[in-house]
């Protein structure tokens, strides 16, 4: 099952709700034609009110505008904008069967019979539901109950795809395998997807790109990877991951450096008061006098990696890891060292 | 330190207590009905067994038997039709009027009968017509019975999960007859069949508005009921009750039995 692939572009759209509340503030965004991109963000971030303005739940305030491809969808009712949704909870028609609750939207559309019985059947194939046709949603798990829903969902053919939290009621071990089938079964289906989480692993793995959300903003847009890297802003810097601060004295701003441990080293330039480094991204080598050294205060053995913390003259304690055969043990004296690349200089209005 | 104590299912105190209090409330009804069966109430059993009373019972008054059941289901066939859309529009308006509306509705269940049965009648006794039909008395048992339908189904509409569950069919491009009718119903479905039951069992009981609204030539089984025990002699009326129980439990049992399918069949 090939379907259309649709740009969605998202022009100066914002929400007030009826109490008053800022749901999103003037945001534009381009989904790119058959792209899987997330909606990133914490709670109250606005990527659930910005997922119902696409899907049509909501209506954008005055002056938005919402395009499907060339077609201006802003004022298209929800029933005729085409699109798929699968919700936090799966919403499935209790009282109907897998196959019925599969077929709704087909029936709707006014498809013949055996039309319909083709298509379903197909879609029970893909999502590997076969032989459960005729389970109500009651008599599945949680991860059965998921494909149900997004057969029902791309089974019409839609536009785009909006996925609300797709993995959320699901427990953390069928959550990552689930990810991953799921991540797989839209680059099958090619359909432009638009996945609002907020677990940062999960967006990772299934989205081409990244839109990270905070009060009602759309912060950075860009590659998982590249945001990673390269965070532009210190929210999103740490909402992908764990992160260092280091400050900077007027001399390092002046200098381009960075000082550690009274040792000064070379970093980016530009005028940033602090720079900022994933733990991972923190060396810790043998202890020598010649480079910056730390003292070991806390070592947590978590299975793949080893977790360590690090006490440090004229900087906040440090966090680092390294691989589980790290061979540095609490109260050591250590050295360590950060590659220039690696400092992320950011922006940070908190 | 606490003392221990094997704790008990249901301690024999409380056992004797149920037992007490079930007998105090079982008797007079057993005994109401038995005196519809004896020749004589005040010489008892002795008097010898009768069906008579019933007989005359069946006579005087087996059309209002007739009259309530046809009213009780009329009533909660209205009341469904009528309060369905209702429940629903009140569930999904979140204005202040919406919340106003609900309480008057509410109104007829706390005022009582008799003065919704006057204002009734002061507003459409000159209709002749109408006054003297069976409807006036259904339509003061709609008034009457209404807010139970309305706030039954509406707590189940507004429920969450619903609200996604309408939203889905939406995205997935059902109207709004499409979504009620394929989705909304049915999920309400065991609510408006506990109500539907509600109001046919108060509609088939209802005594002080009927009173109110009933003519010599339309009177329901209570109203009858209060007329054998007024005028006629205590083992009449006692038969009378005899008769309302031997028509009325099997039919609320089978109705209940008929929900309790439907709530296995919908819920969820």
């Amino acid at each position: 099952m090939e379907l259309e692939r649709t740009s969605v572009q998202i022009v100066q759209c914002a929400k007030t709700y009826s109490d008053g509340t800022q749901g999103l503030l003037p945001s534009s965004l381009d989904v790119y034609p058959g792209e899987v991109l997330a909606l990133l963000g914490p709670s109250g971030c606005g990527k659930t009110t910005l997922l119902r303005l696409i899907a049509g739940l909501e209506t954008v305030d005055q002056g938005g505008i919402i395009r499907f491809g060339t077609q201006e969808v802003t004022n298209v009712p929800v029933e005729r904008r085409q699109i798929g949704m699968v919700f936090q909870h799966y919403a499935l028609f209790p009282q109907m069967t897998v196959q019925a609750n599969i077929g709704y939207g087909l029936r709707i559309k006014g498809v013949t019979e055996q039309q319909l019985k083709q298509t379903v059947g197909e879609l029970i194939d893909l999502v590997q539901l076969k032989g459960l046709e005729h389970k109500r949603p009651a008599e599945l798990s949680g991860g059965q109950r998921q494909r149900v829903a997004l057969a029902r969902a791309v089974a019409v053919r839609p536009k785009v795809l909006l996925l609300d939290e797709p993995l959320t009621a699901l427990d953390a071990k069928l959550k990552v395998t689930l990810r991953d089938e799921l991540a797989e079964l839209l680059r099958r289906l090619g359909i432009t997807t638009i996945h609002v989480t907020h677990d940062q692993q999960e967006a990772l793995a299934i989205a081409d790109r990244l839109a990270v959300m905070r009060k009602g903003k759309i912060i950075q847009v860009g590659e998982g990877e590249a945001l990673y890297r390269h965070p532009k802003h210190m929210f999103v810097a740490e909402f992908l991951g764990r992160i260092n601060r280091l400050q900077r004295t007027p001399e390092d701003i002046l200098n381009h450096t960075v000082t550690i441990a009274q040792v000064t080293v070379p970093c980016p330039q530009g005028p940033w008061p602090e720079l900022f480094v994933r733990p991972e991204d923190i060396e810790l080598r043998p202890y020598d006098l010649q480079q910056a050294a730390a003292i070991i205060t806390q070592r947590s053995f978590l299975g793949d990696r080893i977790h360590y913390r690090l006490e440090v003259i004229g900087q906040a304690g440090l966090t680092a890891e390294a691989h589980r055969d790290s061979p540095y043990l609490l109260g050591d004296r250590v050295s360590f060292a950060i590659a220039p690349e690696h400092f992320m200089p950011c922006e940070n209005d908190q | 330190m606490g003392r221990q104590r094997a704790p008990r299912q249901f301690p024999f105190t409380l056992a004797i207590l149920t037992a007490l209090v079930t007998l105090f409330m079982l008797i007079p009804m057993a005994l109401s009905m038995t005196a519809g069966l004896v020749n004589n109430y005040s010489k008892g059993l002795a008097s010898g067994l009768t069906t008579r009373w019933l007989e005359q019972v069946w006579e005087g008054y087996g059309d209002t038997i007739l009259w309530s059941l046809t009213i009780a289901s009329l009533c909660a066939l209205i009341t469904i039709v009528v309060g369905v859309p209702c429940a629903y529009a009140l569930a999904r308006t979140r204005s202040r009027w919406a919340r106003l509306f609900e309480e008057l509705l509410t109104l007829p269940v706390a005022v009582p009968g008799l003065a919704t049965g006057l204002a009734l009648i002061l507003v459409y006794g000159q209709f002749r017509s109408f006054r003297q039909s069976f409807l006036f008395i259904l339509v003061g048992h709609i008034v009457f019975t209404l807010p139970f339908v309305v706030r039954t189904v509406s707590s189940a509409f507004a429920n969450r999960e619903l609200i996604t569950l309408e939203e889905a069919a939406r995205t997935l491009g059902a109207g709004f007859t499409r979504r009620l009718l394929g989705v909304l119903i049915p999920a309400v479905m065991p609510a408006i069949i506990a109500s539907a039951l509600m109001v046919f069992t108060l509609s088939v009981g209802e005594f002080n508005l009927t009173w109110m609204l009933h003519t010599p030539l339309t009177r329901t089984l209570p109203v009858g009921l209060a007329d054998s025990y007024a005028s006629m002699r205590i083992e009449v009326g006692s038969a009378y009750t005899l008769i309302f129980f031997i028509v009325v439990l099997p039919l609320l049992w089978a109705l209940q039995a008929i929900a309790n399918e439907v709530q296995k069949r919908y819920g969820t």
